[in-house]
């Protein structure tokens, strides 16, 4: 059991990671009423700037290369952000419609620009990766130490960390209280003073910055270079991680940790003696089949902030 | 002089194509409660969302005790100790009380982190201090719609607002929560807060306000004080003309039974017993009015007898034939026609063009329809038709029922209700938000149709129009009917007392709980 | 009333412009001349018989994913899982073209109707699942999106092959192809599905304009609670509806299975002839006749795009940035619609 589990557990923990942050910065764009489609994009995006900046600056930073590319990669990917923001919050555009042209762009951006800088569709494989490591102390602990804390990836843990905070953020300070009000009565919102408008750039921007940390992980842990097929879906896997945690931070974790399980295991099922039966493809769409079911219902009711989707337009009720 | 805190002094505000506001003046005084009279669409909320910063007026200068203020956004108005409790509530269903009061101004610890324990015993301190009666830790959705409204002025309060805008509040509350409404506002002007009072109920100003300013048409017609004028005087001055509240109509020679209801048991939407055991019938030749307070089963009753809604037990007989299992489609088929309360969302549909919407029910009738194809020649003529004889005011039959006036749309709807000959007609609130002269015509046009041999089902909150119109009154409380009266024999004041459940028809008895 | 008919028209034709100014100024950007890059994506969709060919070739499965689209947009239903119902829609076609053994014109025909009825009920389940239980149909449709592709994948793979990556060619009696098509163009890949596309395209007006059917879908979209008074049955509408939107995108994959590829391959990702409708109903304004010309303008650009990277060196990426922008300024036609009216308030003064 215990080998079973050391088998399972690392490799989960290393698939969710880049869902949970992708998924954390979904909950902070849709609390905010702005629909995130564009996930995905927000993801490309971070993973082929972390890619860039990591092939190009390897040799400057040495093994602070993946930290930074990261970093810029989250930054980027923010700023990338503001044009969504930008369609739905202030040109009053479909916020789905938008998501969805996130996507095409930074498809197209990413691809355009790995063919202009590498003559090619697919880039060099990066050589500053994270790697996996054993946590100093924890890993020592019988049983919990093998499972949790031996070759696993830094940036697992750091999700999980930013889970933490994003839910103490949202439900424990004056920013959250304003963000969720945001999302759920803009007007009520407004007439207290908040800037409506204000907010929901910062979510959405929010979202960039979470989606390309999840992108860029993706890319420095898993893919380790970019090409039009290096995100194909994680980003609507988190969406869909969005709302089987019913729009909660601690809530999409859990999900995103789920998916991140079942992935693992459609990937090392042939290894475990139980799973080696069970056809792979059930594995692979068991995620997109638990949020519908979640949606319709059997898995608990899942409640949308109330004013997700809709523009706030000044005066009018 | 100056003792005013509000000053608006000649305000114009223009919407494109509609000039909302035009030289209106409004000065309140400290310490008076101060009416806004004005017809629906007149422009009375226009003008408070100017002074509360929502919209910026095009002309016109705001002062705020003495001095020249400018309102560009929400924070202004509430910085200058100026509040306004909406309409339609501007609270977060899901946050708590303490969440909705604070939000925009949280008193926080370091990190940012909020101190809720210290914002919900100064929220509820301040409930207690002004007799509110509210509970600082529940949530918004699980308290009622006269506890949210103290919700709303509580959070007033606790941004220290002086002036309290207050938008038709009675408009939601039942009569007892109009009394405690009423002593909140006393309480509140006894502690040197001004409120101004927007509505269109001459009675609540009589009973309240100090002083009055109406506005007509967007145009400011001026202020009077209120204990030199009379209700006849300020109706005369809101609607620019006196106004005849009386339809001209004979005595009903009602016939036999069209509409006979039985035990009827009706939820509402979150499942909650709604309708509870009603009875009643209406018969041709004459018109029925149920008077009630909004939320009382009245509009669960009307979604019913339409098919809109399931019953849960009893029945519904049209001429003697059980039709509450029926859809929409069959109940319009045997003859009920029905003009909808909220004629926006459920009466028309704006976007289809005038034409489109003369055969809403009936498009797939013939002639409208053949094969399932529309015969769209036929669908016009019928459409001209109807805008003909009930005054649909049109550019043409092909313009988006969105571009017509609230009046024009009811006549539209009116028109094809009124004649597929229907054996019932119900008419659930169908003046609302109507200026007079659109009023009268469609009081009117009841009548007529009462006298053409209709049964006719009227359902309004405005007890002037159940007095003018109906020929029968039903007074409907939580659910029940708790009387049946003629209006030749009954006055106002007997019917406020029915509508607040406190006697029964037969007088004396109050309901036990 | 006429104005905003013009306006109508103009929104998408100044979307599309610029559009081609921001790929233009990307080209410039990176040192391209957009000039030799515009016409070799020209070149590369119009600019001979066998280029044409090709470019109807892919506006076939456009305008068919296009009209799945719009069609549910007009009854206020977001179809964004046109993708999985083409996949759907493909394989169901390309397994009857192969298992089924019949005569062409048993077979031909079978092959389609099979396809439009497997994507039609691939459609259905959202559509369902938003009458019945009131689940929004967005995300649905994407999750269906990729329950499709990894089913798809798994069938192909297990099912209709042993392990292998594509399917066999489908028989010849259930093909689309047509030789003399094929010669006319230049030995292009164009096929009698186009003839499919535009008769579908017929069907979509005629419902939508001259039926009762059209009628209570429209009224439905706009407005389901007035359309519920009116004694329309609301949840029935958007099942149907969701139905058909999804037979359309159903045939749309049928083009793929039938005509231009004769089989089904595993599939890493999507085709994207799904998100791509969503763009050509937008660009179309949800109207039959306005997908038939956005499908025209995208299947030219996509075509066009191969022909850029050998004509003028750039990438054929640039392409789907332009059609990004494109679908943002649909999206933001407020923001159009409102510049157009200040400037013509502005002319009045």
């Amino acid at each position: 059991m215990i080998d079973v589990l050391q088998a399972v557990v690392p490799p989960a923990l290393f698939f969710s990671a880049p869902l949970i942050f992708t998924a954390l910065g979904g909950v902070f764009s849709e609390r905010s009423g702005v629909v995130n489609i564009g996930l995905e994009g927000l993801m490309v995006m971070g993973a082929f700037v972390s890619i860039v900046f990591n092939l190009t600056f390897a040799d400057t930073f040495g093994s602070f290369t993946p930290w930074l590319a990261m970093i810029v990669a989250a930054i980027i990917s923010g700023l990338f952000a503001i044009i969504h923001a930008l369609a739905t919050v202030s040109f009053r555009a479909d916020h789905v419609v938008s998501g969805i042209a996130i996507n095409f762009l930074a498809l197209g951006l990413g691809v355009f620009l790995t063919k202009q800088w590498y003559d090619k569709g697919q880039t060099e494989a990066i050589s500053k990766p994270f790697y996996t490591m054993n946590v100093p102390v924890l890993s020592d602990i019988p049983i919990i130490g093998p499972i949790f804390f031996q070759g696993v990836y830094i940036t697992s843990y750091l999700a999980i960390i930013l889970a933490v905070v994003a839910w103490y953020i949202l439900f424990k300070t004056s920013f959250g209280l304003r963000l969720r009000a945001v999302g759920e009565h803009p007007m009520a919102a407004d007439t207290n003073g908040i800037n409506v408008f204000r907010m929901r750039y910062i979510a959405v921007i929010i979202s960039g910055f979470l989606g390309g940390l999840g992108g860029s992980v993706f890319a420095l842990t898993i893919a380790l270079d970019f090409s039009s097929s290096t995100i194909v879906g994680q980003g609507f896997m988190s969406l869909a991680a969005v709302i089987f945690g019913k729009w909660h931070p601690l809530g999409a974790m859990g999900a995103a940790l789920f998916f991140g399980f079942a992935q693992s295991l459609s990937v090392i099922s042939s290894s475990i003696p139980l799973l080696q039966d069970v056809p792979q493809v059930f594995l692979l769409i068991a995620p997109y089949v638990l949020t519908i079911l979640a949606l319709a219902g059997f898995i608990g009711r899942a409640e949308a902030p109330s004013a997700l989707g809709d523009a706030y337009i000044k005066g009018s009720r | 002089m100056n003792d005013f805190v509000i000053e608006m002094l000649g305000i114009r505000k223009e919407f494109p194509g509609v000039v909302a506001n035009d030289n209106i003046t409004l000065q309140v005084k400290k310490g008076e409660i101060h009416a806004l009279l004005g017809e629906n669409g007149a422009g009375k909320s226009t003008l408070m969302n100017v002074l509360f910063g929502l919209y910026q007026a095009e002309k016109g200068t705001i002062k705020i005790k003495g001095e020249k203020v400018d309102i560009s956004n929400p924070n202004i108005a509430n910085d200058l100790g100026i509040g306004m409790v909406h309409q339609h509530f501007m609270l977060v269903e899901p946050f708590t009380v303490t969440q909705n009061i604070i939000l925009g101004s949280e008193p926080t610890h370091i990190a940012g982190k909020i101190d809720l324990k210290k914002a919900e015993k100064e929220v509820q301190d301040l409930s207690n201090q002004y007799g509110l009666q509210v509970d600082a830790k529940a949530k918004i959705q699980d308290i009622s719609v006269g506890m949210q409204q103290r919700v709303e002025i509580l959070k007033m309060l606790y941004r220290g607002a002086d002036v309290l805008i207050l938008d038709e509040p009675t408009a939601v509350l039942t009569p007892q929560e109009i009394n405690e409404l009423i002593e909140i506002m006393k309480s509140l002007v006894n502690e040197d807060k001004s409120i101004i009072l927007i509505t269109h109920k001459l009675k609540e100003i009589m009973q309240i306000c100090d002083r009055c300013t109406v506005i007509r048409k967007g145009t400011g017609i001026g202020t009077v004080d209120v204990n030199q004028t009379t209700v006849d005087e300020l109706a005369a001055l809101m609607v620019g003309r006196n106004v005849n509240f009386k339809t001209e109509k004979t005595i009903a020679t009602p016939q036999e039974t069209v509409l006979e209801v039985q035990d009827l048991h009706v939820n509402d939407t979150r499942k909650v017993p709604i309708v509870k055991g009603m009875n009643f019938n209406v018969r041709k030749n004459e018109i029925v009015g149920i008077a009630g307070v909004d939320g009382n089963g009245q509009t669960e009753l009307i979604e019913a007898i339409a098919g809109l809604r399931k019953i849960e037990s009893g029945s519904i007989l049209l001429n003697d034939k059980r039709i509450d299992h029926l859809s929409p489609r069959k109940i319009t088929e045997k003859g009920v026609a029905h003009i909808p309360q909220d004629r926006q969302k459920l009466g028309l549909v704006l976007n289809y063009s005038v034409s489109e919407n003369a055969v809403l029910q009936t498009y797939y009738q013939r002639p409208f329809s053949r094969l399932k194809m529309l015969q769209k020649d036929k669908i016009d003529d019928y459409a001209k038709r109807i805008a003909e004889e009930y005054d649909v005011r049109t550019p043409s039959i092909q313009t988006e029922a969105r571009a017509l006036s609230g009046g024009n749309q009811q006549k539209l709807i009116i028109g094809r209700e009124v004649d597929r000959s229907p054996d019932l007609l119900i008419a659930g609130q169908p003046t609302r938000g109507l200026d007079v002269g659109a009023i009268e015509f469609i009081h009117q046009k009841l009548v007529e149709e009462r006298d053409a041999g209709r049964g006719v089902l009227l359902l309004s909150f405005e007890l002037d129009e159940i007095f003018n119109v109906s020929d029968r009154i039903l007074v409907v409380f939580d659910g029940e009917i708790v009387a049946d009266v003629n209006p030749a024999e009954t006055n106002e004041q007997e019917l406020g007392l029915l509508m607040a459940g406190q006697v029964t028809e037969k007088g004396g008895t109050v309901r036990e709980e | 009333m006429k104005s905003s008919r013009f306006i109508n028209i103009l929104i998408p034709l100044i979307s599309v412009f610029i559009g081609l100014v921001a790929g233009g100024i990307i080209m410039l950007m990176y040192g391209y001349n957009p000039i030799a890059g515009f016409l070799a994506l020209w070149n590369g969709a119009f600019g001979d018989i066998y280029f044409i060919g090709e470019t109807l070739r892919q506006v076939t499965p456009y305008i068919l994913t296009g009209l799945a689209v719009a069609f549910a947009f007009r009854a206020g239903l977001f179809n964004i899982g046109a993708e999985g119902q083409v996949i759907v829609g493909w394989l169901a076609a390309v397994w009857v073209g192969i298992a089924v053994d019949a005569p062409i014109y048993i077979h031909l025909p079978l092959a389609v109707l099979v396809a439009a009825v497997a994507g039609g009920l691939y459609g259905f389940i959202p559509g369902i699942l938003k009458a019945k239980l009131g689940v929004h149909e967005v995300i649905v449709t994407i999750m269906l999106n990729y329950i499709a592709l990894y089913s798809a994948n798994s069938i192909i793979r297990d099912v209709l092959t042993d392990r292998a990556d594509k399917t066999d060619k489908i028989s010849p009696t259930a093909s689309l192809t047509s030789e003399w098509l094929q010669a006319f163009t230049d030995f292009s890949r164009l096929h009698y599905g186009i003839i499919i596309a535009l008769v579908m395209a017929m069907v979509m007006w005629y419902i939508m304009e001259k039926t009762t059917l059209g009628y209570e879908i429209k009224a439905v979209g706009f407005n389901p609670h007035a359309s519920e008074y009116a004694g329309m049955k609301v949840q029935k509408n958007i099942m149907i509806t969701m139905a058909i939107s999804g037979a359309f995108a159903g045939l749309g994959g049928a083009m793929e299975g039938l005509g231009t590829f004769e089989y089904m391959a595993i599939q890493g990702d999507f085709s994207n002839l799904g998100f791509d409708g969503i763009a050509v109903a937008l660009l179309g304004a949800n109207k039959a006749i306005g997908v038939l010309f956005a499908a025209l303008l995208f299947g030219g650009l996509k075509v066009g795009a191969l022909n850029m990277p050998t004509e003028a060196g750039v990438p054929s990426e640039l392409v789907d940035v332009i059609i990004a922008f494109i679908i943002f300024f649909v999206a933001s036609s407020y923001i159009i619609r409102w510049m157009l009216t200040r400037k013509k308030k502005e002319e009045n003064k």
